[in-house]
């Protein structure tokens, strides 16, 4: 089926008024060694047979009962509201605001989206949004690299594995050199990034250091720390935050953050297999003639009335073109209203809840683990709401819950060879009792 | 448009009114219009070198952004700080309080080489 | 403005006087306040349940979140029950304009119409709820619906491989180019090559995204009749070129009819052929990239596709590439590991699942350019555009294109007496016209048609773009809009033509009917006020 409105005589009119006898001659511009032959797309289906294949592949999948799992992606309470917001064809089927007096509902929503982020991150101006955490994360390595006119980074290992890849692959465009910030990953070590070995790193010609604040292993970083010996390198940091613990953790405004980057996806957005998310990214008023990405402003119309307009469009490719800040053209309006519903319905208490939550499940999940002798924390120091566990023969034991449908967290083998036996759990605020119950049974019983 | 008579204009659309070595460089009203309401104007340092027909800076509109070319040679001796906080000096007299910087002019025999008042008025009509 | 000028009454909790905000007031007046105004301390919309006795007590004696870690005031979110929350985002909704209910003729943009059924398989909770590092025995329908939608996509555009992780049309660009770089660089070539050549009538994602990856822009003038100058592409040509970026159809809304000849002498420089996919919805079943010979093409989901633009957002640009860049597409890729591809691909298209087939994540690609997104990229995009493609079927998306150019070109034969037209000849899917008549003779700019086209209750087409175009007004109205409509919008741009000549300041003061009216943009750009904040904030620094 297709969704065109013409009937025949539609379009025998408008092949009247063109002056052509058949549409085939409106293509005859192709030249016609490279016209299309055949081609081998299946036919049409009706909206009740596109359902049921479309169900027949959601059926394949296996939403797993128990799951732990997090490593960058969490699973969250979606309010209804959100979905009811987002799902508004006002807000989905319009485009970028390029005329702003009929674009007001996007514009205004991306700046109330703009100050949320600056209240949480505690920083002074935010962007209209990324494509995710990692993209952001480069894009902040990459403004960073512009402000200090430097072309080597450090990145500390405790940032996603995700993450650091697409660091690379952004880094690798214009030949900027990183140098990772080994953590001690061992049995009974910290899991976080040491200032000294930061410093070293960073030398006396790094353009920032990249620090996750929890880390990938879960870990709480001395972020002040971090950003101290950023800054006595000349350096910036570029602080990669989990948006719900910000409700409990110090903002990085506060502690020295000089760019802030995240994923967003904890916000009300659903995990959907990794996407669409919303990159956050935000920075120091001084430095916004060099972030990326769109920023809307407001300003007023010709009667006095607030209104909110795409603004400092110069940064921007479709003016600047080569010598544009970045390609980024688009930003992630509708992830970026879920975002921002999100954090409206929550509030401060709400978001504040979501954080207790997660890490009053997190500790009691740690207990019921070690107490069954079946685990115990890798890592000395404090965590928040994911926590890597060491557990013997871990790869075995992962797969055979999986065949339960219970997913034991991620088997952080997978990326970090010398992390061995151990799984990285995390919790949110879904977690039940009975989960860390069904978790510990079935654990157990691969003993 | 006439444009004074006291200044030799550059085809970059920028203008210089030269008083012994220094001289003031600023923007003309016909690249001014031609930009529409200019937001923005990156200066150069005073104490920077600019060097004829080369880049000094970038100055921004609502919708565009230009390059700004040096007419002449010098040292930066002061720099308008006027237009970082209004910009729009730049649209509203250019010729004027919208004035960019002052060098002290290494081969003053450069200002030859431009056009003058009659002769910009010409290339822009 | 921000704070000091907000209005509103004195607010005795003390959290600064935008937080009591209210419409009305002296120094300004305002259609929504923001949702920060309508904030009052204490209200809700979510509750979360409190953690158990049992989870408390279990908590005890582990680590707390440290001191030096803490926050020391909670951020300053807004406080609104549900019912204000939505009504406040209801409100602004009423003030945008949509394809959902009005014609959108944006050129480039592709506003074609978003069938709901996409919606409702996006939303299928075995695909919403799918955690993207799940283990692959879990995430069998995600990986199938990845590999499918990745062959069809192969189907449709000729190439012999897809990657669908770039998040939008600009990064699967940059994805291309560094594809690009690392093959003349494996070919000893690197250093050499390093200029990427470019229409005059691009987008500037192309030229801004060869300064990502290091290369050096040279523009190719177009050519009278609107194609790229064949010459000049010649003349340009040499062993510093690394690769040809062109927009076919190009951004004036016309085929190449020297593509064959303009792919030949790039592959012969040794140089990549890029291919900017923004206008394949013109050429549908038409002409494939892959097989005429481009190296690697982006596809925008969120254009041909179907998938919803959202205000800006979230789109999805897949590459497609040929063999020559095959190693180096970003990895991992969703791959068949167990089963016959012919017969899972027969089977999928009759509804049914393979038996035995298994589908897993390839990472193992040496010369892969790595990751350009987390995860798998925007998976809630493939599933519509999944779903779009199965609806139509190739018959289908055939018609799509044959109805896009037809509306454009029927367009064009309506317009022309009213607007110059600078390239009067058979068009794909979107045309450009010029408002450089109105302006030089009524001193009415194309921006004061586009706000007067505003006041008809329609979206207005892209403005000034393409840069080659005095005054250029792009039309694309897409193949989903019916010849009633595009008739009345024919009429619409006939009676602003009249009112131009008739009453040109009326033009100038346009729009008249829209929530606001003209915005003062230099004021925006020139002190930027980028979010709202109460006063009293100590967390933040107040912006400049």
């Amino acid at each position: 089926m297709t969704y065109s409105p013409h009937t025949d005589a539609d379009r025998a009119t408008m092949l009247a008024a063109i002056g052509v006898a058949s549409v085939d001659e409106l293509f005859d511009d192709i030249p016609a060694s490279v016209r299309a032959g055949g081609w081998d797309v299946p036919p049409p289906l009706a909206e009740q047979e596109v359902r049921a294949e479309l169900a027949r592949l959601a059926r394949r999948n296996r939403i797993p009962e128990v799951s732990f799992l997090g490593a960058g992606v969490y699973r969250h309470l979606v309010p209804a509201v959100v979905g009811e917001v987002i799902g508004r064809p006002e807000f989905a089927t319009a485009y970028t605001p390029y005329q702003p007096e009929v674009s007001q509902g996007t514009l205004q929503s991306i700046y109330e989206f703009q100050s949320l982020i600056c209240e949480l991150t505690g920083m002074e101006v935010a962007t209209a949004s990324h494509y995710d955490g990692a993209t952001a994360t480069a894009e902040a390595a990459l403004m960073a690299c512009r402000l200090t006119r430097r072309d080597r980074i450090a990145v500390s290992a405790g940032v996603s594995p995700d993450t650091r890849r697409v660091l690379a692959t952004y880094c690798s465009g214009p030949g900027i050199e990183i140098v990772t910030v080994p953590i001690d990953l061992s049995q009974g070590g910290t899991g976080t990034t040491d200032p000294a070995v930061a410093a070293a790193a960073l030398g006396s010609d790094a353009a920032c250091l990249v620090a996750a604040q929890p880390n990938f292993h879960g870990q709480i970083e001395p972020m002040r720390d971090l950003a101290e010996v950023a800054h006595a390198a000349g350096a910036q940091l570029v602080a990669v935050v989990e948006p719900t613990s910000l409700s409990i953790l110090e903002a990085p405004g506060a502690y020295g953050a000089d760019i802030v980057a995240a994923e967003g996806q904890p916000l009300g957005i659903p995990a959907s297999f990794g996407g669409p998310f919303v990159g956050l990214m935000a920075a120091r008023m001084g430095s916004v003639r060099q972030m990326p990405g769109r920023l809307v402003g407001a300003t007023r119309d010709v009667e006095g009335r607030r209104g909110y307009v795409l603004t400092l469009q110069a940064r921007e490719q479709h003016i600047r073109r080569e010598k544009a800040a970045s390609n980024i053209c688009t930003n992630q309006a509708l992830m970026a209203l879920a975002a921002t519903t999100y954090l409206a319905a929550v509030g401060p208490s709400g978001l504040r809840e979501v954080a207790e939550l997660s890490i009053t499940q997190a500790r009691h999940l740690v207990t019921a683990l070690e107490s069954a002798g079946l685990a115990r924390r890798r890592f000395g120091g404090s965590y928040f709401a994911e926590v890597t566990v060491t557990v013997p023969d871990a790869a075995r034991r992962h797969a055979a819950l999986v065949e339960q449908g219970i997913v034991a967290g991620h088997l952080a083998e997978r990326d970090e060879p010398d992390l061995r036996d151990t799984l990285l759990l995390a919790t949110t605020e879904l977690t039940t009792d009975d989960d860390i119950d069904r978790l510990v049974e079935a654990l157990a019983a691969t003993r | 448009m006439s444009y004074p008579d006291d200044a030799v204009y550059s085809r970059e659309h920028e203008w210089v009114r030269a008083d012994g070595d220094l001289a003031t460089v600023g923007i003309t009203s016909f690249a001014a219009d031609e930009l529409g309401d200019i937001v923005y104007v990156e200066l150069p340092e005073v104490g920077s070198v600019l060097t004829q027909f080369a880049t000094f800076g970038v100055i921004e509109s609502v919708k565009a952004v230009s390059d700004l070319y040096a007419p002449v040679s010098g040292n930066v001796v002061e720099v308008n700080d006027a237009l970082r906080d209004a910009p729009e000096l730049l649209n509203s007299d250019p010729f004027g309080e919208g004035w960019i910087l002052r060098v002290e002019l290494s081969d003053p025999g450069q200002l030859d080489t431009l056009l003058s008042a009659a002769a910009y008025a010409a290339e822009t009509n | 403005m921000s704070v000091a000028d907000a209005p509103g009454v004195h607010d005795p909790s003390g959290r600064g006087s935008a937080f009591s905000g209210a419409t009305g007031g002296t120094s300004e007046s305002v259609v929504e306040p923001l949702v920060f105004e309508r904030s009052r301390p204490g209200r809700r919309a979510v509750r979360f349940p409190a953690a158990s006795e049992r989870a408390r007590a279990a908590a005890i004696g582990q680590p707390v979140v440290p001191e030096f870690a803490r926050r020391a005031a909670a951020p300053g979110l807004p406080e609104l029950s549900e019912l204000e929350l939505l009504r406040h985002y209801n409100r602004l909704a009423h003030l945008n304009q949509a394809i959902d209910l009005n014609f959108y003729p944006l050129g480039s943009c592709t506003m074609k119409y978003n069938p709901k059924v996409n919606e409702w398989a996006a939303a299928l909770p075995g695909l919403a709820d799918s955690h993207p590092f799940d283990p692959e025995p879990l995430a069998q329908g995600s990986l199938e619906l990845m590999w499918l939608l990745a062959e069809l996509l192969e189907d449709i555009s000729g190439f012999c491989a897809v990657s669908l992780q770039p998040a939008a049309g600009a990064h699967g660009e940059l994805t291309g180019m560094l594809m690009t770089r690392a093959f003349h660089r494996d070919n000893g070539e690197g250093e050499q090559r390093r200029k990427v050549l470019v229409p005059d009538s691009a987008h500037g994602t192309n030229p801004a995204t060869a300064t990502m990856v290091g290369y050096e822009t040279v523009t190719i003038p177009s050519n009278q009749r609107g194609g790229i100058d064949l010459g000049a592409l010649r003349g340009a040509l040499g062993p510093d070129v690394a690769a040809l970026m062109i927009t076919n159809p190009s951004t004036l809304g016309i085929f190449e009819d020297q593509i064959d000849q303009v792919v030949a002498a790039v592959r012969e420089a040794g140089a990549i052929a890029y291919m900017d996919g923004a206008n394949l919805n013109a050429i549908l079943g038409r002409f494939r990239p892959g097989a005429a010979g481009f190296d690697v093409m982006h596809f925008n989901l969120h254009k041909t596709f179907s998938t919803p633009h959202g205000g800006g957002g979230p789109g999805a640009g897949p590459v497609g590439v040929g063999e020559r860049l095959e190693p180096y597409l970003p990895a991992p890729i969703p791959v068949l590991a167990e089963g016959d591809p012919a017969e899972v691909r027969a089977n999928a298209w009759a509804g049914r699942s393979t038996p035995g087939a298994r589908f897993a994540l390839d990472a193992d690609r040496p010369r892969s350019i790595g990751k350009v997104r987390s995860c798998h990229g925007n998976f809630g995009m493939f599933v519509r555009a999944y779903t779009y493609i199965r609806s139509n079927g190739g018959p289908g998306l055939r018609t799509i294109s044959e109805d896009a150019v037809l509306a454009a070109n029927y367009l064009r034969v309506r317009l022309r007496d009213a607007y110059d037209l600078p390239y009067d000849r058979p068009n794909k899917h979107e045309v450009v016209f010029s408002g450089r008549r109105q302006k030089r003779e009524h001193g009415v700019s194309t921006l004061d048609i586009a706000k007067a086209v505003l006041d008809h209750g329609m979206h207005p087409p892209t403005i000034y773009f393409p840069l080659i175009v005095e005054e250029a007004m792009l039309i694309e109205p897409t193949e989903t809009e019916s010849l009633e409509t595009l008739d009345r919008f024919v009429s619409v741009m006939h009676d602003i033509a009249g009112q131009v000549a008739a009453d040109p300041d009326s033009v100038r003061r346009a729009p008249v009917t829209t929530p606001v009216g003209r915005l003062d943009e230099a004021a925006a750009a020139r002190r930027p006020d980028l979010r709202w904040a109460h006063d009293g904030d100590e967390e933040t620094a107040s912006p400049a």
